[in-house]
């Protein structure tokens, strides 16, 4: 494949009359790593939610591996290598642990286990296998059988990362995945995520903590009341004035450019 | 075997066919509140093929699932895009469109209803609730019904991982509508009248509270729930007297007492549903429950943490 794995080209989407995604353009070349950042309301989610199809935009196009998805229903996206996990945790909280990662497989064209075929016989099959294999090798360490409902926040963080690798993605989005997490469970996800990065899967993220934005991606674009202000290293992001100004306002950001500038 | 236990077999069968029938499209979140409708469908069907076409009842049971799904799969396809209390009301709509064509119907005898010149004893229901019971814990076991239990749950996540949302629920809920009419055609034989005030509106509310009550997480709930609410009345006919002249005799009345009257056992009934709802509204028969009792020395609590 020759370009970018993900190339977004002058999006725009209005609800009501509002433009909330303004011609945005961005490309992420395969094994990247990007962070999608900006203050509340600055259109971070619904590129999300462009990008899997839960949104259709007014203009622009969107290629995966090359192919324009603008008109692939949000069911199909992920046959073309896209899997996402979501804001709040989004399991299937009367589905088993096992079942859970399971119904990840369901789109794949190597899928273990055909539509009409028993999936487990005595709570055995290939399925089932691969997919406490992937529990295993990704290092969540619970009872497969368990209800998921009543795991802890973080394990259920990475219960839901487990399911998107179970489709095998290429691109595999992910929305505030250390949102609601304690410096433990970051610090775990960190090195989860890291495995998952090195395994050759791209990533595109959505994240407010800076911290884990710089340690994680190499590379930022920032969105401000839906156009893009800033792409470039996650190094440099923060002394970019117009990403101050987008965080701080006008002044407080001339202060803190001033600032920059003495300590430099 | 006498007459009451046969009745009581008969009855227990096709509760258990009509219960499926409403849990396969429960199972995939929609609650079905047509079911008298369905199963009127497949008795009708059966009882006029019977009566006026001279078909074998195998060809008239084999109808009367056929009719009744086929209507409910046109049926599903406006109707499925309702959601919650809205889809609850469009379904019970439905059955009363269904009841009130067939008593406008001369051909259907209207209110008079149809008599069935073929009848069936315990054994047919008997062999079809078996049947019937297999075929959804299959269903249930494969990828389809892992879809179907995760459609339930979030239709949202379902749909970005490849499910078709929409085929999974208009399929289900159409094969749900085959075997409450399957469960009709079985009626009609098996008492050889029917009359369409017996497919009313409580008949649609018990056979979904079978399938609630028993679990609809899991292919054992609705047996579990048609087979408790078929028998308790049961029981209760003869519990419920015995508990009268007690409570009687606690005051010093004796001698012989009228029997409570039919409708207490309803009263009970109610009682049974109230303190599920309260205690566990999940239904009597859960995932977790069947987990564990499947494998008996695997923790399902987590023990690495």
């Amino acid at each position: 494949m020759t370009g970018p794995l993900l190339s977004v080209e002058n999006l725009s989407i209005s609800f009501g009359g509002l433009k909330v995604i303004d011609g945005v353009s961005f490309d992420l070349e395969e094994g990247g790593r990007l962070a999608l950042i900006g203050p509340n309301g600055a259109g971070k989610t619904t590129i999300f939610n462009l990008l899997s199809g839960v949104y259709r935009q007014d203009t622009g196009h969107i290629r995966l591996g090359g192919e324009v998805i603008d008109d692939v229903p949000s069911r199909k996206r992920i046959g073309y290598g896209m899997a996402r996990s979501f804001q709040n945790i989004r399991l299937m909280p009367h589905l088993s642990v096992v079942e859970n990662v399971m119904m990840g497989q369901h789109a794949r064209p190597d899928r273990p286990g055909r539509l009409l075929a028993p999936l487990s016989i005595f709570g055995r099959s290939r399925a089932r296998a691969e997919a406490e294999a992937l529990l295993a090798e990704m290092g969540v360490e619970v009872a497969p059988g368990q209800d998921v409902s009543t795991l802890p926040y973080g394990i259920r963080k990475k219960i839901e990362l487990v399911r998107a690798l179970a489709a095998r993605p290429r691109l595999l989005l992910l929305d505030e995945p250390a949102a609601g997490l304690n410096e433990t469970e970051t610090g775990e996800l960190m090195a989860f995520l890291d495995r998952i990065s090195d395994s050759g899967v791209t990533l595109l993220v959505v994240e407010h903590d800076m911290g884990l934005v710089r340690s994680l991606c190499d590379r930022a674009v920032v969105l401000n009341f839906g156009q893009k202000i800033y792409d470039g290293s996650t190094a440099d992001v923060q002394k970019d004035p117009l990403v101050l100004e987008a965080y701080l306002g006008p002044r407080h950001a001339e202060d803190s450019a001033k600032e920059a500038e003495n300590v430099a | 075997m006498s007459g009451y236990w046969s009745g009581i077999i008969t009855l227990l069968s096709i509760n258990v066919v009509f219960a499926y029938g409403i849990y396969l499209a429960v199972a995939t979140g929609q609650l079905n509140l047509g079911g008298a409708g369905f199963q009127a469908l497949g008795a009708y069907a059966a009882a006029w093929l019977c009566a006026e076409q001279g078909w074998p009842i195998w060809a008239t049971l084999g109808a009367s699932a056929v009719v009744a799904g086929g209507i409910g799969f046109a049926f599903a396809f406006p109707i499925l895009r309702l959601k919650g209390v809205y889809l609850v009301l469009g379904t019970f709509a439905f059955a009363e469109v269904v009841a009130g064509v067939i008593i406008n119907s001369d051909a259907l005898g209207g209110a008079m209803g149809l008599p069935v010149p073929e009848y069936i004893d315990w054994h047919v229901p008997a062999i079809a609730a078996v049947g019937v019971a297999l075929f959804c814990f299959y269903l249930m076991s494969t990828r389809l019904g892992l879809a179907v239990r995760a459609v339930h749950d979030d239709d949202v996540v379902c749909d970005l991982l490849g499910v078709d949302v929409r085929l999974v629920r208009v399929a289900l809920f159409a094969l749900g509508a085959a075997l409450a009419g399957f469960a009709g055609g079985l009626y009609a034989h098996a008492y050889t009248y029917v009359e369409v005030q017996t497919f009313n509106a409580s008949l649609s509310i018990y056979v979904l509270l079978y399938v609630l009550l028993g679990g609809a997480q899991t292919a054992w709930g609705p047996l579990a729930g048609a087979a408790f609410f078929t028998l308790l009345p049961e029981l209760l006919r003869n519990t419920l007297p015995a508990l009268k002249s007690s409570l009687y005799g606690l005051f010093g009345a004796d001698g012989s007492m009228s029997p409570p009257d039919e409708s207490w056992r309803f009263v009970a009934l109610g009682v049974v549903t109230v303190l599920m709802m309260v205690f566990r509204s999940e239904g009597l028969i859960t995932r977790t429950m069947v987990e564990r009792i499947s494998h008996p020395f695997r923790s399902t609590k987590s023990e690495a943490l």
